[in-house]
């Protein structure tokens, strides 16, 4: 029988942490110190410790060539110190042949060699195994507490840029279309596409208010689509600076009575849909609350279409309060 | 209210992995018909509910809930967690029933935050 994989479960992956995650993602290269001072091999034990005490360094590699042939440590010095022999060559004191790592290799590695060899720094290598720099644990701290917080900062990014858009692209009338197709009965992702919907219109700039009344229409609007439909259909914002135009549209099979259909509480809706916690007959009253102008056409056989509209920055048109 | 201490209240266990000790919560409601929470709930409530599907977890996005706590003992499915996780909105399950729990938050301080529908 095969050598056993260690299996991880769906439980434990869902614990790995983002801090775990960058261990794998990150490179040592990108946290590592580079133009490490490097001591030649036949400097005097006394030069050296001139250099640890002026730099405060605790550990040096020793090369030859650009090749690393050593490393020098404190404890190096001090087993020097003690004999008095600080006129003897570095290269008579250095650890040879030190533990190294490869410059490419994830930062996972150098700390399992960490907690292997209890080394405190460890020389880098390049695929030519010339020296590039030098990796302690303060690094790899330092290191991930970086991406942590370029991963938070690439989110306000992301908002930054895409709150821009309408400024930094000029047209006679620019708008973003957002499309998405519902399935007929995915009760599952009902409402994954609200909540893009929602995302996007906050990293455009829209107030949370705004994001939040264009969230509900569009979600109850998805819902009946996944509820009521024959086939399904498609949701469409379109986005523009001035107003937020949101469409429901489908191919069947319409609505007999649109006027009855409006009434709160209302419904066709079957006890499996009551079970999800929708079809009480509230969607549409829910969305002609939220949004400023709402339409709805349908045609028995044909199919419905749901137009709803949001004006911004429009103190005449937009409803104020939430 | 802080989500740990409303954990204390409902002897309530955490059901996602991210770390509660700096949420608060402002206020609640207690429902199990989405629409009516969509319609009702104000920003930063805790949704109280015996309902235990993912329609939950995106309401509380749509609607800006800031934790869910399914009552009766009741436990989401596998893929409702990791949805909840995802999202980074935490969710509690307690042994209690919706009135009692409810009860218990509302004397302990916490205020009801279901307006009325229909209101603009």
């Amino acid at each position: 029988m095969a050598k056993k994989q260690p299996v991880i479960s769906d439980e434990y992956a869902e614990n790995i942490t983002r801090v775990e995650e960058l261990a794998y993602e990150l490179r040592i290269h990108e946290v590592m110190t580079e133009n490490v001072y490097c001591l030649d091999p036949d400097i005097h034990m006394e030069r050296a410790l001139d250099v640890f005490q002026e730099q405060r360094f605790s550990g040096a590699p020793v090369t030859e060539a650009g090749k690393l042939i050593g490393i020098l440590s404190i404890e190096d010095l001090i087993r020097a110190l003690r004999k008095s022999d600080l006129e003897a060559p570095v290269r008579d004191y250095m650890t040879t042949s030190p533990v190294t790592l490869k410059e490419h290799d994830p930062v996972i590695e150098a700390l399992k060699t960490f907690a292997r060899t209890k080394f405190g720094r460890m020389p880098v290598l390049d695929e030519e195994d010339n020296l590039v720099g030098i990796i302690t644990k303060g690094d790899i701290s330092n290191g991930l507490l970086d991406a942590l917080q370029r991963d938070y900062h690439a989110e306000e990014l992301i908002r930054y840029r895409a709150s821009h858009l309408f400024e930094d692209i000029v047209s006679s009338r620019t708008s973003l279309i957002l499309r998405y197709d519902i399935r007929k009965g995915d009760f599952i992702h009902g409402g994954n596409a609200s909540s893009k919907i929602k995302r996007a219109l906050l990293r455009l700039g829209a107030s949370p208010q705004i994001a939040r009344r264009c969230g509900i229409a569009v979600y109850e609007s998805e819902m009946n689509l996944i509820i009521h439909t024959t086939h399904g259909g498609t949701l469409r914002v379109e986005i523009e600076p001035h107003k937020i135009t949101m469409e429901a549209y489908d191919d069947g099979p319409g609505i007999e009575d649109v006027e009855l259909a409006m009434k709160a509480g209302y419904s066709t809706a079957t006890n499996e849909v009551r079970e999800m916690g929708f079809g009480a007959g509230m969607g549409l009253v829910n969305i002609k609350r939220c949004v400023d102008e709402m339409r709805l056409v349908s045609t028995k056989d044909r199919g419905t279409n749901l137009y709803m509209i949001m004006y911004l920055n429009d103190t005449e048109h937009s409803k104020t309060s939430d | 209210m802080k989500l740990t201490q409303l954990i204390k209240l409902t002897n309530g266990k955490l059901l996602t992995n991210q770390p509660v000790d700096y949420i608060e919560v402002a206020g609640a409601m207690g429902a199990d018909l989405m629409s009516d929470v969509l319609a009702s709930i104000q920003p930063d409530a805790v949704l109280l509910t015996g309902l235990c599907n993912p329609q939950v977890i995106r309401t509380a996005i749509i609607a800006d809930i800031r934790a869910i706590v399914f009552v009766r003992g009741k436990n989401p499915t596998k893929e409702a967690i990791q949805l909840a996780n995802e999202e980074e909105i935490p969710m509690l399950t307690t042994k209690l029933g919706l009135f009692e729990a409810c009860g218990i938050l509302y004397q302990a301080g916490l205020p009801s935050f279901e307006k009325e529908s229909h209101k603009d």
